[in-house]
């Protein structure tokens, strides 16, 4: 639906005390590129080191220094953009963009103004409420700052230009998310497309992405208010805080009669506000002019399909087909790709198993299992193959449900194999009604009260259900129990 | 086009060029006789000119993504007026 026109769910207004309120939010999110060198410098782009070891003159921004492009950072904000759905513009060009911090020796940083390298495209979320689509206005390259240290010295504050010059690709949205939770989904899903391409690790804990959040409120449907701008949020859960915080703040203003400023406010995590920054305002004026040691970009038509032929399958592609040809409720096929890792380990399960089944131990058990643990996929003791192993033995019947659940304890403390480890403990489900006679035999002759209990209300059958399951050691098959049970109690 | 004192003392601020009071006049005439001189450019029909980006017809160089550069600290903090463990010291910078 149209960015002007779409209006939140009415579950997402905010109550204000004169009537309804709906927020607008757009996001400016920096994600810094994966590759091995700066964008216009042979430094190290290698998150870390010591103090101005990844520094080269050029991003010491040395007099005579000139900036020589990185071809793989254009083609990782190229497949970007080509995951964003984006168009592709085969000419951009670089602007420098003026202001004055310690941390920007140049005096510049070198980014794209006017021609960015990708234009328009989209991302889609898949909500309780619906699908969202949030456009995406442009993507353009451009250079990190340094790193100011402000806790090393009284009076002095010291500076390390490692980060210097990294390429950082800015993704900035169109104002189409109307509430935290949407901003939210957006950036998850942001990071999850990244992920998946190869070209920005995500890892929000070094700053490998950030966002500026854009937040303003309008009576639904009406004209957008004006905004303000949340600089440097590094966190998901900081930015709903943020949003949320910063709603209200306007709404506040607005209710009593005032009207609100645009400008740049920043995000205090500890006493959960946002505050004004005001020394931001003056250095708004960036005198934008294209960058004279650098030609416009241009890119052909060939390498750009080279680049669209390499493309992974993407999350929204991965999640169709997931639900298609496995049979996964939506839910659980988000869960599952949400991870590249983790959707090939469902894969390698799931292929000429049952889908829903290798869902449901992946999610339930595994991820379960890990999150309690703290652990990632990739540090799981148990492999897919062995997971898989175990869902066999459940779907051909040789243990039963609650068994598999200890097998799977078995394997992940002590590793093995599935199959062998049921053979040598003998943990198989008994399917032989000779054996499970005996026991429900047993227990009907012990328990004639409970009989006639039975017998009147049918759902007493649980209890002798429980009882044989207990006496055979939980291998008893739970269908042949009930069973046998129905026909020696005469239960239809 | 043309300045007035304000845009001056605007302009100087932004570029950290200390520019006294007195100097504001004689800078706004300078300024906008240069401005008036590059509108007369204005008079030349562009209509079928492609911008001109470069005066060699040729294409930007590209580098390959290596690292090849860097691991030079002190050289890079050398002309530092003040440095402490390869860190370049500045006055202090707290928002």
């Amino acid at each position: 639906m149209n960015s002007m026109t779409r209006i939140a769910d009415r579950k997402q207004w905010i109550k204000g005390a004169t009537g309804d309120w709906e927020i607008v939010i757009g996001l400016e999110v920096h994600a810094q590129v994966t590759s091995q060198s700066k964008l216009f410098s042979g430094a190290s782009a290698g998150y870390g080191g010591e103090p101005n070891d990844h520094v080269s003159l050029v991003d010491a921004a040395m007099p005579g220094m000139l900036p020589v492009i990185n071809r793989f950072c254009v083609e990782q904000a190229v497949r970007t953009g080509l995951g964003l759905k984006a168009e592709i513009h085969k000419r951009s060009v670089f602007d420098r963009k003026n202001y004055f911090y310690p941390d920007l020796p140049q005096g510049y940083q070198i980014s794209q103004y006017k021609q960015p390298v990708v234009g328009e495209g989209e991302v889609l979320l898949d909500l309780p409420e619906g699908q969202v689509k949030v456009g995406i206005e442009r993507l353009h390259l451009e250079q990190d700052a340094g790193k100011s240290i402000h806790d090393q010295h009284p009076s002095m504050s010291y500076v390390d230009l490692n980060r210097s010059g990294v390429a950082l690709m800015e993704i900035v949205s169109k104002p189409d998310m109307r509430s935290a939770d949407e901003a939210k989904a957006y950036v998850t899903k942001l990071r999850t497309i990244l992920r998946y391409l190869g070209t920005c690790d995500g890892n929000m804990d070094e700053g490998s992405l950030r966002a500026d959040v854009n937040v303003s409120v309008r009576r639904p449907g009406e004209a957008f208010g004006t905004r303000c701008e949340i600089k440097n949020v590094n966190s998901i859960r900081f930015m709903g805080q943020a949003i949320e915080y910063e709603a209200r703040r306007q709404i506040g203003i607005l209710e009593d009669g005032g009207k609100i400023d645009q400008e740049t406010r920043l995000f205090d995590a500890r006493k959960v506000e946002t505050r004004s920054m005001r020394s931001k305002e003056e250095a708004h004026d960036y005198r934008y002019f294209p960058d004279p040691d650098l030609l416009p970009l241009e890119l052909d038509d060939a390498w750009i399909d080279a680049i669209k032929a390499s493309l992974p399958e993407l999350p929204d592609e991965k999640k169709a087909r997931f639900v298609r040809d496995y049979g996964l409720s939506a839910y659980d096929a988000d869960v599952l790709i949400a991870e590249r890792e983790t959707a090939a380990f469902f894969e390698t399960i799931a292929k000429g198993r049952d889908g829903k089944l290798a869902a449901n131990w992946v999610i339930n058990e595994l991820f379960g299992r890990l999150n309690k643990e703290g652990k990632s996929i990739a540090d799981s003791p148990i492999s897919a193959d062995q997971l898989g192993a175990v869902v066999d033995l459940v779907a051909e019947g040789t243990i039963s449900g609650k068994i598999a659940k200890d097998l799977f304890e078995i394997i992940w403390n002590e590793g093995g194999d599935p199959r062998a480890v049921v053979e040598a403990r003998g943990m198989r489900q008994v399917t032989d009604t000779g054996a499970i006679e005996k026991a429900v035999d047993a227990i009907i002759a012990a328990n004639p009260e409970k009989v006639q209990q039975a017998i009147a209300k049918p759902t007493m059958l649980g209890w002798f259900v429980g009882q044989v399951m207990k006496e055979t050691g939980g291998k008893a098959n739970p269908q042949a129990v009930n069973d046998l049970l129905k026909t020696k109690l005469g239960i239809a | 086009m043309s300045v007035d004192q304000n845009t001056v003392r605007r302009i100087a601020r932004l570029a950290r060029i200390r520019v006294g009071e007195e100097e504001l006049p004689r800078l706004e005439s300078e300024l906008n006789a240069i401005l008036q001189w590059i509108e007369m450019l204005g008079e030349v029909n562009t209509d079928n000119v492609e911008p001109l980006t470069s005066v060699v017809a040729m294409k930007m160089k590209m580098r390959d993504d290596v690292v090849t550069d860097g691991a030079i600290p002190g050289l890079v903090t050398a002309n530092a007026p003040k440095s402490d463990d390869n860190f370049f010291m500045v006055p202090k910078v707290v928002e």
